[in-house]
């Protein structure tokens, strides 16, 4: 059998390591094209994942077990079901519109760029497929050095502040997570994470093992109060940078409530919904209004997706299949639209040099093209159904009213909010008279950047108007999850 | 081609012209363009009316085309229900739809988004038709959304004019706070019910008649109370009742044929449509209904007010279709949803006439809107002003004009109900009809008759119109009127006999006992003669004439009475022309609540409590602890993931030999 989730971690990294051989100045059109070949092999080889997955099972499939470090019982041990499999894909296919995106956008050490976003790829897949608690752990540390560097090394004046926030935050989160992990070794005698799910644990550890955890995948979501390295993190990371951080970093920490915290902490998780709801919810409203008075477009998309990252983990604490399915189907959905924001603002970027909503205006009278595929972005921002947006917000929505009227009720604002500050974004950037000769000037859409763009619309418009595969890739293993963590582990 | 082919025929008809022309529009050029638009929804139409004809025969159809999600035992699909009610619809739809297909060709000619413009009304037709076919509330509500993504689209059209842009924002939002309630009674539906599907639901309805929930501890409410009203929240955005009415008027900046197809005669009717589809839910809710009938009222006499005092002679008709909407709704409420369908027939027809009309007008003007600048134009466009009296007269209920006997309908239906609110709303509907003679031929008598004030130059010289006379529309403009006009005379007298009395809609709409207003007025009937010659005895007709009295009187005899009305009762007047100040209420305390909030949480919430206490706090808290350790921080991020790494490993050594 051929090991494809060790190909979809190893061509990237291969690929990136590959990449850095052409550092040359004269080299970078060379670093480009292997780059450029490295993840779409990478992609490649993803592909037999979604091929071959049975959807009728929640067992892990792929599965590949060696020994790594038998001292310690550390094994490599890889597999997917329905909650992991997608980010695979989505995060190699995310890896060549990012490597596309900086193509000609990245003139400066352009070999080291394409190699971080290959080497983080590569771990990311890791992340997504690891099933031993060591080797997560790796992978989950390991992917903040490329992503530090992007920042750090191609990002904006303030970059060093925002790397440094933005690696310290994740940093400190993840630091108790080592702790809980190496005592569920100690009460297990094994780092297998589904072994874990079948540990019983006391109330009181349960709920010390949650707090670890929560800190960890919180922080990565992330949630409210622990979301203001986001905003500076995107603000200040160059294009591909937040492209990677919206379409996949973030859904590390959502990931990370379903494969640890909620299987492994069952009966605290239950006793904490209302603790879950209540941060979700905020983030729905709280980050709402202040997504509405941002004057700096990447923060503003940036407080649009806490905003919107508040539906996953509001999905996953309503217990029930629907919120569930929903929650990964935003997730999903939540990375085409906000990487496509992202590449959005990056090509008026390119153009302008300035991310403030004051220095445009009137951008659809010099660039038609971009402003009609950015309009079908902000509509799926915006939730609007036949797009990408809507199926999870609608899930959840329609999960939360069953649970509780008033979360439903909470949850429905982002109605108001996403259209309210999406479209007036939208208003304010796009429509009205050209607002200055700077705005004149602009080019429109060049072939490369119309096929990266296009290609997103078309999965936007796909999951809006047919879900079904997506959900029904989910569908075993959420009902499966549902049962376990419905087992009281005291 | 089977009947099903053709159902699916019906809405991927206009959906391939739009996305055609949509893509590649300026290559295939403006004639292309229109004639694969035009040709899209005259596929629609003519389906439609070989599926009216089988629907007559008996034939109803439920059945999905596929499925959108399944989760669990919720099975999300698409597909659609062929009914009375859906036909009545399709028809309406279509044949509007292609009349202002027709229409655009002479009415954009000239503008640089011609083919633009042909590709979102088609788009426009795909979502009503998908909202009207559908068979579950989640199409419903994706067409929902989407006919408010095109109109949002459309207002903006001009979108280089501020108060364009302002408009399609104020509509889309104002839209999303309906649909925010109508978003919660979906999700309720599928709490209670454990589907989407119509059928079901509503077959399962009356074992809910009981059911409460709690919202708050000791408190009880009717599920399907709950229900209803939050499904009537989003009529209420898209219907554009008080108060989420604001949107509409507004709208106006759009392009005139947009005004006939959306804002008059289709979107705007599809919250009526909703309701008389959930009329098995709403007839189990009393409460609901006279919630629904007190709205309606509201909405139908107050603003027939502000029709009064508007000059822009497009805000005219704006405000007649508000007050119109609210008479739908008031039948609506009183559980005459036959004659509510009807009305919005009727009124589809008369409105898209006279908002066309409206159109040729500001054609002939230059794009000039203000009715104080025109006057005497009876002479140079005589098709325009023939079509536009058909209209006027429809629309004041003079038989036997089409809105006579649908808005008459809706007078007696309410006269003979007894659901809460309905002593309000039968005053409301019957003094609105004095005001509808008035606005309607203050506007008629404003623009085509009196002294031709467009040869006066224009107070602020913007307008300075090239010499000549203005002289009548051509064709593609003037046929349209034509063809909208005889329906808006004969479709009254001949469906009111098998629309409200006949069979028509069959078991489409659901009517309970105790609210049979409509089978009541059946006992009177004796034909649409007899209908019109009974109407004329009654108040209603002579206060339709009283209010064409007075707009005779004071626009045309003595003109300058007007003004010193305005001025005896200035304190009222400034209330109506500043719309009951509820447009600057929400520029306050919609947008700059909203704004104020959003502002105070980034700078205190975020800012200073969690970055500044929290995140630098602890900083700074780190920084003063590790002073002593100073030494050993080199200040490179490496060195400490290195360290930690190692960490990592030596603690798990020191597990491993211990």
């Amino acid at each position: 059998m051929t090991p494809y989730l060790s190909l979809s971690i190893w061509v990237p990294i291969a690929a990136g390591i590959a990449v850095l051989g052409f550092r040359r100045e004269q080299d970078a059109t060379f670093a480009r094209w292997i780059a450029l070949a490295g993840a779409i092999a990478g992609f490649l080889v993803t592909i037999p994942l979604w091929v071959g997955f049975d959807t009728k099972t929640s067992a892990m499939q792929f599965v590949e077990y060696a020994s790594w470090i038998p001292r310690f019982d550390i094994h490599y041990y890889l597999g997917v079901d329905g909650f992991s499999m997608l980010f695979i894909l989505l995060n190699s296919l995310m890896t060549i519109i990012v490597v596309w995106a900086g193509w000609e956008v990245i003139q400066t050490r352009v070999a080291q760029y394409m190699a971080s976003f290959l080497v983080m790829s590569g771990i990311m897949n890791g992340v997504f497929c690891a099933l031993d608690g060591v080797l997560f752990y790796v992978f989950f540390e390991a992917m903040l050095i490329p992503m530090y560097l992007i920042i750090g090394v191609w990002g904006g004046p303030n970059r060093i502040y925002a790397a440094l926030k933005f690696f310290l935050y994740t940093l400190l989160g993840s630091i108790l997570m080592l702790v809980a992990l190496i005592y569920l070794y100690s009460v297990s005698q094994t780092f297998e994470i589904l072994e874990w799910y079948r540990v019983p644990l006391s109330f009181g550890v349960q709920i010390l093992l949650w707090i670890a955890f929560f800190l960890g995948f919180a922080i990565k979501v992330p949630m409210w109060p622990v979301h203001t390295w986001l905003p500076d993190a995107h603000v200040e990371a160059p294009t591909g940078g937040s492209v990677v951080l919206a379409a996949i970093m973030l859904k590390i920490g959502g990931y990370g409530f379903v494969r640890f915290i909620m299987p492994i902490a069952p009966d605290a998780s239950r006793s904490l919904t209302g603790f879950m709801i209540a941060l979700s919810l905020i983030a729905i409203i709280y980050i709402g209004f202040v997504a509405i008075i941002q004057a700096d477009m990447k923060k503003l998309i940036a407080y649009s997706s806490v905003s919107h990252m508040g539906f996953v983990t509001l999905g996953f604490f309503v217990w029930s299949q629907l919120g569930v399915e929903g929650a990964m189907v935003q997730m999903i959905s939540h990375a085409f639209i906000a990487a496509a924001l992202f590449l959005c603002i990056g090509v008026m970027y390119d153009r302008l040099h300035s991310r403030l909503i004051a220095d445009y205006g009137g951008v659809v009278n010099s660039m038609p093209r971009f402003a009609a595929l950015m309009m079908l972005f902000a509509m799926a921002n915006v939730g609007l159904p036949g797009t990408s947006g809507f199926v999870g917000e609608f899930l959840v929505i329609l999960a939360s009213v069953k649970a509780n009227f008033w979360i439903g009720f909470g949850a429905a604002v982002s109605l108001i909010l996403g259209a309210a500050y999406t479209l007036w974004l939208y208003k304010r950037v796009i429509f009205g008279a050209v607002a200055n000769a700077r705005v004149a000037a602009m080019k429109d859409l060049s072939r490369r950047e119309f096929w990266m763009l296009t290609v997103l619309a078309v999965m936007v418009l796909w999951i809006g108007i047919w879900p079904r595969p997506i959900v029904d890739v989910v569908h075993v293993t959420a009902a499966d999850f549902l049962v376990t963590v419905s087992h009281s582990k005291l | 081609m089977t009947m099903q082919e053709l159902y699916l025929l019906v809405p991927l008809a206009p959906l391939a012209a739009s996305v055609a022309v949509g893509l590649w529009g300026p290559r295939l050029g403006r004639s292309v363009s229109h004639w694969l638009c035009i040709l899209g929804v005259a596929a629609s139409f003519v389906a439609s009316i070989v599926i009216a004809r089988d629907v007559y025969a008996g034939h109803v159809f439920n059945g999905d085309v596929y499925t959108w999600v399944a989760s669990g035992a919720v099975k999300l699909s698409v597909g659609f229900l062929i009914d009375p009610l859906t036909t009545t619809m399709l028809l309406v739809v279509t044949f509007v739809s292609l009349m202002v297909h027709v229409y655009t060709v002479g009415y954009m000619a000239d503008d640089p988004g011609y083919t633009r413009f042909f590709s979102y009304i088609s788009l426009f037709t795909f979502s009503m038709l998908m909202l009207v076919m559908s068979n579950n509330f989640m199409q419903l509500f994706f067409g929902w959304e989407a006919v408010g993504l095109v109109s949002y689209l459309l207002i903006g059209f001009w979108y280089e004019r501020p108060t364009a842009i302002y408009a399609s924002l104020k509509a889309f939002i104002a839209n999303r706070f309906g649909d925010f309630g109508f978003i919660i009674g979906l999700g309720l539906i599928l709490a209670w019910f454990g589907t989407l599907d119509y059928a079901p639901v509503f077959a399962r309805a009356g074992s809910l008649a009981g059911a409460t929930l709690t919202p708050w501890p000791g408190g009880h409410w009717s599920v399907l109370t709950a229900i209803c009203i939050c499904l009537f929240v989003g009529a209420m955005g898209k219907s554009a009742q008080v108060p989420l009415h604001v949107w509409l008027p507004d709208s106006m900046e759009g392009p005139t044929p947009i005004s006939a197809l959306i804002h008059a005669a289709t979107m705007v009717t599809a919250g009526i449509f909703m309701v008389a589809r959930m009329s098995p839910l709403f007839e189990l809710s009393e409460t609901a209904l006279a919630f629904v009938t007190v709205i309606g009222a509201t909405t139908a006499l107050f603003m027939a007010f502000l029709g009064v005092v508007q000059n822009d002679i497009k805000r005219v008709v704006a405000y007649s279709t508000l007050s119109q909407l609210g008479y739908m709704t008031v039948a609506l409420g009183v559980s005459a949803y036959s004659a509510a369908i009807f009305h919005l027939m009727t009124h589809a027809f008369f409105k898209a006439l006279l908002f066309l009309t409206a159109g040729s007008v500001i054609i002939a003007m230059h794009h000039e809107q203000d009715m104080r600048r025109m006057g005497g134009l009876r002479r140079y466009m005589p098709i325009t002003y023939v079509t536009t009296v058909v209209g006027a007269l429809a629309l004041s209920g003079i038989p036997p004009f089409a809105g006579f006997y649908s808005k008459d309908a809706i007078i007696e239906a309410v006269a003979k109900s007894h659901v809460g609110g309905q002593a309000y709303a039968y005053f409301a509907v019957v003094a609105g009809v004095f005001f509808t003679g008035l606005y309607t031929f203050r506007m008629l008598f404003m623009t085509f008759h009196g002294p031709e004030r467009f040869r006066e130059a224009a107070p602020h010289g913007e307008h300075a119109h090239a010499a000549g006379d203005p002289h009548e529309s051509p064709w593609v403009v003037t046929v349209p009127l034509i063809l909208l006009a005889i329906p808006s005379i004969y479709s009254g007298w001949a469906y009111v006999q098998p629309l409200l009395f006949g069979t028509w809609f069959g078991n489409s709409i659901d009517v309970r006992a105790g609210h049979a207003v409509v089978a009541g007025l059946a006992t009177e009937w004796h034909g649409p003669l007899e209908f019109a010659l009974h109407a004329v005895a009654t108040p209603t007709f002579w206060l339709a004439l009283a209010g064409i009295a007075t707009a005779a009187y004071l626009y045309l005899v003595n003109r300058s009475l007007p003004a010193k009305i305005a001025a005896r009762f200035s304190g009222l007047y400034t209330l109506l022309v500043n719309k009951y100040y509820l447009d600057a209420f929400n520029d306050w305390f919609v947008a700059g609540g909203s704004r104020w909030l959003g502002n105070f949480a980034s700078r205190y919430g975020d800012r200073t409590i969690i970055d500044g206490w929290a995140v630098n706090g602890s900083a700074w808290l780190v920084g003063v602890a590790s002073k002593a350790f100073r030494r050993l921080q080199s200040g490179y991020v490496y060195h400490y993931a290195f360290v930690m790494i190692v960490g990592v490993f030596g603690l798990l050594y020191w597990w491993g030999v211990r």
